[in-house]
């Protein structure tokens, strides 16, 4: 029916895509195949079968005068179509096997990055190259609600995607923060659940440079639709350039720590940091949605002395949906964010917390 | 066995009693197979208009309508409501009218139990319902309510969904044990097993499905509710649990659970295709041996839902292989459906519409089925819009249809009148255009990339979303005629004959229409 539909417009626009893509990987290509058998194997039957019984329903009526046979069984033909379809996934098992065979080899990776789902964001965190960081969600809420133009890329779009070079076989270390996410792109058709206390495997080798997008697959909570998953991959002197440049920019952030910060430099990189950690939950307002993320606005914590509230972000609070931020955030952006809170929305505590606060209170929790 | 029909009255020939409390405290079988029936409708209507919400807010991009925290509400309460409210008892309710009947027997083996385990439904589902207005929302971590989404993460109401499924599953096991004593116990002399019709056969074995899985899932809950209020850790990593292991024991009980809600739909439509054929069943044997094999075979192909949580490639094997063999007994039965009316005297009356395009769609949703038993290309299907193409391909017109066709089928039977058959076409042609429309360009968006359970999305996957909303309007609308033409039968319409149909087979037929409040006080001799 909606075949009909779609030939009936007979657009071959984007927006009508009704088949997976081959995808860029030698993976990514058997897999298309393997969907691609399977899809024709089942249209043959159908054919046969429908075919059969549309035959039937328009010849054997009983208005054409059709007077009913009587037969109603035959061991030949039930061993025959208990046969032939059994023979049929024989046929499809091998190659299945082989694919899925070639897909469960991890080993001989030439990059390991680990891979962090969080409600909701990705931590992407290249082992032993001492680079980590988020990947948020870009498309604004302005965007969402429908203020404003949806872009090309909507809800598919991050800060920062993660970075790999092509022709390299890139091994991925999957797992969660607290639920269980997906990590998904369809075009290197690598999808494997992030499970928090695991660790699952999956790996990739992708010939072309270029940006493949994705989803989380699991539901996750409120925001499972708005955690996509992006991928640049770039020629290796591009990754080796760009991996560079991060390193450097690491060092950089490990310098503000030290930095003497300002009232309203905390404020301001303290908003900007609220709004990519804490305002899916809390709100940009400060609200919150009660009574599962409760307000900031005016609250006790965010009101009282700064050890509660900085032990709060950096510990979370387990049982719920407060998670630690102490090893997600730097410590510039935590002092800003809670400086931040205790100042927006007419909370108007008047103090400051510093990067160097943070620094003491993760010393003393050790 | 009939003396377990006296009720101590001192009047043989008694009727139902006066009132509501013939209702609820009813012990006999048509009594709470109607009772069953309408409340299976009621929910069927409640999760549907669920349904209806995901669809506006998935017409279009953007979010319009509801914010994501009461999306999700939405997709859990409208699974957990169409598996366990609308479908479950609904194959009850036509278990409860019909098994008795077709087997010869004045009533089901255990008829107080069989009162207890309908009235628990209104109690277990008024629990669940309510805690959508509860502080912090109803259940909203989908239907499958994996941990630990459901238990750290889950919202304060989950202890009321935890309860309202023990008692779904209390209602489930006394029902389930009620029809496997009816059946074993009650059958008329000369009723053998293997003259028995394909409905009993079918729900003889779904009940011992149930029997299996029921206390699986009840142990699931069970351990999440001592995670949640008691400080265990079966589910939590931290704690040293596995999330994993919620999801092996959760599909444990959810594989046969999908067989629970189609084996008595085979059932029904094996009665119907040859009705209306006029023309025995092919391989009645070869149907029975099927049905058990498929039920076998759901207890060991349970992981096929997890090929993306990281079992070992042995397992993901051993899973595959299993799975790829459900489409043979599958396929034999589809085979011999349509060997059944090949050759036959057909007429196409709103049953036999219902049966033939549940042959049809079925059929389809069991290739979408094939397809996501390949593990490597499940890897692309799993958790996207195609698999939600596949189970509602399978549930709507496989499980719905089922039940649709064999409410016509004995709405003769149960009212006395026929219904009206040109209102009855209309409802199968807007039921099937509809339930097309909306399913169908699933498969398209799963394939090209669509994640289920969002509400909101990218602009390319924007039209098909926009015809399937179109077509679940549609799809859901039409049922308000299904209610308009069962309304209408049970007030009057042409009187129906004992055996409306010229082409059935079977004891119930034997019985007058209405079929009196007590038939088969004396077993009938079956030949």
């Amino acid at each position: 029916m909606g075949l009909l539909l779609w030939l009936a417009l007979g657009s071959a626009h984007a927006q009508w895509t009704v088949n997976m893509a081959p995808g860029v990987t030698d993976v990514s290509r058997s897999v298309f195949d393997l969907h691609m058998t399977i899809f024709w194997i089942c249209v043959v039957i159908g054919v046969i079968v429908f075919g059969a019984m549309f035959w039937s329903m328009i010849m054997h009526r009983r208005s054409t005068g059709q007077k009913p046979a009587h037969f109603h069984e035959s061991t030949t033909v039930e061993i025959l179509w208990t046969v032939v379809p059994l023979a049929i996934l024989v046929m499809m098992a091998i190659p299945a096997t082989k694919t899925l065979i070639e897909i469960y080899d991890t080993s001989e990776s030439e990059l390991d990055i680990q891979v962090t789902g969080y409600q909701w964001k990705w931590h992407y965190k290249y082992l032993g190259q001492d680079v980590e960081f988020f990947s948020n969600l870009t498309t604004p809420r302005s965007q969402i609600n429908n203020r404003e133009a949806k872009g090309e890329h909507y809800l598919l779009e991050v800060d920062e995607p993660l970075v790999v070079p092509v022709g390299t076989k890139v091994r991925f270390l999957i797992t969660a923060a607290d639920v269980i996410h997906s990590w998904w792109v369809p075009a290197l058709a690598v999808k494997k659940d992030a499970i928090p206390g695991f660790i699952n495997e999956s790996w990739t080798r992708i010939e072309e440079p270029g940006i493949y997008r994705g989803q989380c697959t699991e539901l996750c909570g409120k925001d499972h639709g708005f955690m996509p998953v992006v991928v640049e991959a770039k020629s290796k002197e591009d990754f080796d350039a760009w991996l560079a440049e991060r390193k450097a920019a690491a060092a950089a952030e490990r310098e503000l720590t030290s930095k003497e910060w300002t009232m309203e430099e905390l404020m301001a990189r303290g908003e900007k940091a609220y709004v990519t950690a804490c305002a899916a939950c809390h709100q940009p307002t400060g609200e919150g949605l009660p009574p599962m993320f409760p307000a900031l606005k005016g609250s006790a914590i965010a009101k009282g002395p700064a050890e509660g509230h900085i032990d709060i972000v950096y510990n979370g609070k387990p049982g719920t949906s407060m998670a630690a931020f102490g090893k997600q955030l730097s410590p510039v952006d935590l002092a800003a964010i809670i400086t931040y809170e205790r100042n927006a929305w007419g909370n108007n505590v008047g103090d400051m917390v510093t990067p160097k606060d943070i620094l003491d209170f993760s010393k003393a929790q050790e | 066995m009939s003396a377990v029909i006296d009720h101590g009255h001192t009047d043989h020939h008694h009727g139902p009693a006066k009132g509501l409390m013939r209702w609820v405290l009813t012990t006999n079988h048509k009594d709470i197979g109607t009772m069953y029936l309408w409340f299976s409708f009621c929910m069927f209507l409640l999760g549907g208009s669920m349904a209806m919400v995901i669809r506006a807010e998935l017409f279009q991009p953007g979010l319009q309508i509801v914010q994501p925290e009461f999306f999700n509400q939405m997709t859990t309460m409208h699974g957990l409501i169409m598996v366990f409210g609308a479908v479950m008892p609904a194959f009850v309710g036509l278990a409860n009218w019909m098994i008795p009947l077709m087997i010869g027997a004045p009533d089901m083996a255990l008829p107080r139990m069989n009162n207890f385990s309908f009235w628990l439904l209104p109690a277990a589902f008024g629990l669940l319902i309510s805690t959508l207005f509860m502080e912090g929302g109803g259940p909203n971590f989908g239907w499958t309510f994996y941990a630990p989404l459901s238990t750290t993460y889950g919202p304060e109401s989950t202890t009321f969904f935890i309860f309202a499924i023990h008692l779904m599953g209390i209602s489930s096991i006394m029902g389930a044990i009620n029809v496997v004593a009816t059946i074993l116990n009650l059958r008329a002399p000369g009723m053998t097993l293997m003259k028995m019709p394909l409905f009993v056969w079918t729900w003889l074995i779904t009940a011992f499905l149930l029997i299996a899985v029921m206390p699986v899932l009840a142990g699931c809950v069970t351990m999440m509710l001592m995670d949640i209020h008691f400080g265990t850790s079966f589910f939590n990593a931290a704690g040293g649990g596995d999330p994993v292991l919620f999801q092996h024991v959760f599909w444990f009980f959810g594989h046969p659970e999908v067989y629970i809600m189609i084996l008595p739909a085979f059932g029904a439509v094996s009665s119907i295709i040859p009705a209306f054929a006029r023309k025995p069943l092919f391989g009645y044997t070869s149907m029975v041996y099927a049905t058990g094999a498929i039920a076998f075979l759901s207890f060991i192909v349970w992981a096929h839902h997890m090929f993306t949580v990281g079992i070992p490639l042995t397992g993901e094997l051993f899973f595959m292989y299993a799975t790829m063999l459900i489409a043979v007994p599958t396929g034999v039965k589809v085979f011999n459906w349509a060997s059944t009316m090949w050759q036959g005297s057909m007429t196409f009356e709103a049953p036999m519409l219902f049966s033939v395009a549940f042959v049809i769609l079925f059929t389809i949703g069991g290739f979408s089925g094939l397809m996501l038993a390949i593990a490597p290309a499940d890897f692309q299907y799993h958790d996207t819009y195609f698999v939600v193409a596949h189970f509602h391909y399978v549930l709507v017109p496989g499980a719905i249809f089922g039940i649709f066709a064999s409410a016509y089928y004995w709405l003769p039977k149960w009212t006395g009148h026929m219904y009206d058959e040109t209102l009855a076409k209309l409802h199968f042609w807007m039921s099937f255009i509809g339930m097309n429309l909306a399913f169908f360009p699933m498969h398209f968006v799963g394939l090209a990339g669509m994640p289920r359970r969002i509400p909101d999305y990218n602009m390319m996957f924007a039209n098909f979303n926009m015809v399937s909303s179109i077509g679940a309007f549609m799809f859901g609308a039409t049922q308000l005629l299904f209610l308009f033409i069962v309304i209408k039968c049970i007030r009057g319409g042409k009187p129906a004959p004992a055996k409306p149909w010229d082409g059935a087979e079977g004891l119930e037929w034997t019985v007058p229409s209405p079929a009196p409040y007590h038939t088969f006080s004396t077993p009938p001799e079956v030949k």
